[in-house]
């Protein structure tokens, strides 16, 4: 058995009981469940009754999203109080389950645990969620949090065996990085078959009898999951725009040719807009045109984005190329521009589904420090553009 | 949009075909398509489509599969080179439909 189980473990890989776990996430993690008891509180707000069953009464959830829970996804999605928005773990009952009923396995994120129950309208199941200290499967199972020995715990302490005749669990298949499979089944007898990637398409997965088509199985980046991208990465950068925002415009007045008021007016303002607009690009440009943007490395294609706005922006400024001062501050804006929005494009690398992390390191040991230099150059260079306009 | 890809001859990923039993779950795990049934056992067909997520080598009961798995997000790489959240990230995909909320480059504010 030892034996056995070594080479099952592929040797120096996982080895069982490993725990994975990353306690100090700075994104939403450690929403300490209210409740660590085994069976998960019946009186939490979401609860519909509860369900007798050998394991115990067990809460009652419909598919049906009450007023109460769209309420608390657009508070969630605004940023208000997501920190805390986690589900006890343990076993529930999504409509009236019987010992036969498919059981789902979930993190105990409430948005996680609402589009789930969502999709499965006219489905009577069992639902296991995991501590994954209130956050989404995907991310939980890079962390390790939605893994093997969460579940296997989870398990046991739920009840789960008693409660169902059947041994099989399903699992999303983005919760695969974190789960091996075949440990659940060694230690618990639970053979996790992994379902669709999009909990949409779960009911037809049940229908085919756990049999998932080659789409359901493939992670996609459509204009509808970029869009709704934009405003948190726009709402990231509003501090330091903000911040530097008034550093230029202090900066442009001091360094004014006659008067602190007109150089905010001729030059501060400016400024602004332009970084406003490097910021656009960056954090708008690039979740909407991602696939059509020259480039592989998403710095490259962030410093496309940048250097059609700063050309753009000199045009219409108008800046006058035949004197030093319009020279000078024309080039610090082709250097600032394609700086800061291939900086936020390859920021962007983070939210999307196919960058790998030797491909993002890859990226950053010649982007980074390109990116750097090229706002630092760029702000000497403009610093340097509004001073010559002295001698004039 | 199964067409994006990121960076050529990067992914870490490697398969030792003599250990592979041809069980297919690294064929179910993977979100890329990267693999194919060649016979008795997988192959890699698509290495650059390889996100490194880690999901095969973690499924496979033979150990064939080996991959240095990780996160591909710049905003928890720099937070790593600068000591912060131990380089921690949530990013991923939206398609639970949830994510949205701590993605990108807002993920470890
Ligand atoms: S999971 Fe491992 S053993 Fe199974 S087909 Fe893939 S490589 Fe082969
Ligand atoms: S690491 Fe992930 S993306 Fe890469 S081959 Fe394995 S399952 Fe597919």
């Amino acid at each position: 058995m030892e034996e056995n189980k070594k080479s099952i473990d592929g040797g120096d890989k996982f080895v069982f009981p490993v725990i994975q776990e990353q306690p100090s996430c700075g994104c939403g993690g450690n929403a300490a469940p209210a409740n660590a008891s085994a069976i998960p509180g019946l009186d939490q707000s979401f609860i519909m009754g509860s369900i007798a069953t050998p394991a115990g009464p067990l809460p009652r959830v419909s598919s049906q999203l009450t007023r109460k829970d769209h309420w608390g996804t657009i508070k969630t999605r605004l940023g208000a109080g997501r920190m805390n928005y986690a589900i006890d773990p343990g076993l529930y009952a999504l409509g009236d389950p019987a010992d036969q009923s498919p059981v789902l396995v979930t993190a105990n994120y409430k948005l996680s645990f609402d589009y789930l129950r969502r999709e499965l309208a006219g489905i009577n199941a069992w639902i296991l969620v995991l501590d994954t200290r209130g956050i989404n499967v995907w991310c939980a199972a890079g962390k390790g949090t939605f893994g093997t020995k969460e579940l296997i715990d989870r398990i046991e302490t739920s009840g789960l065996k008693n409660v169902v005749s059947h041994r099989k669990i399903i699992l999303p298949q983005l919760g695969a990085p974190g789960v091996a499979a075949h440990l659940i089944k060694q230690f618990t007898g639970f053979k996790v078959h992994y379902g669709p990637v999009r909990s949409e398409d779960l009911p037809a997965y049940l229908d085919a009898g756990l049999k998932a088509t080659k789409e359901m199985r493939i992670v996609t980046f459509p204009l509808k999951e970029r869009v709704v991208l934009i405003p948190i990465e726009l709402i990231a950068t509003a501090k330091p725009f903000i911040l530097i925002s008034i550093a230029l415009i202090i900066l442009a007045g001091l360094l004014g040719r006659s008067g602190f008021q007109t150089g905010v007016f001729n030059n501060g303002l400016f400024a602004v807009s332009a970084l406003f607009l490097a910021i656009l690009g960056g954090t708008v440009l690039i979740p909407l045109l991602l696939p059509y943007l020259f480039g592989r490395a998403f710095s490259v294609k962030g410093l496309f984005v940048g250097l059609v706005i700063a050309v753009g922006l000199i045009y219409l400024r108008g800046m006058d190329l035949q004197i030093w001062p319009g020279k000078m501050e024309a080039l610090s804006w082709l250097l600032m521009i394609p700086a800061i929005s291939a900086y936020l494009a390859m920021n962007f690398t983070g939210a999307s589904t196919y960058t790998s992390l030797s491909g993002v390191k890859k990226e950053m040991r010649f982007a980074l420090p390109l990116e750097i230099g090229g706002v630092i150059l760029g702000l000497v260079t403009w610093i340097t553009s509004l001073i010559i306009a002295w001698e004039l | 949009m199964g067409s994006m890809v990121y960076l050529k001859n990067v992914a870490t990923l490697g398969i030792d075909t003599s250990k592979c039993t041809g069980c297919g779950m690294c064929l179910d795990v993977c979100p890329h398509n990267v693999f194919k049934m060649n016979g008795k056992a997988v192959m890699i067909v698509d290495r650059d489509a390889c996100m490194e997520c880690g999901a095969c080598s973690k499924n496979c009961p033979a150990g064939a599969l080996q991959v240095q798995s990780g996160v591909g997000c710049a905003a928890a790489v720099i937070n790593g080179m600068l000591g912060r959240n131990g380089g921690e990230c949530c990013c991923g995909p939206q398609t639970d439909g949830t994510d949205s909320v701590k993605s990108g480059g807002a993920c470890c504010s």
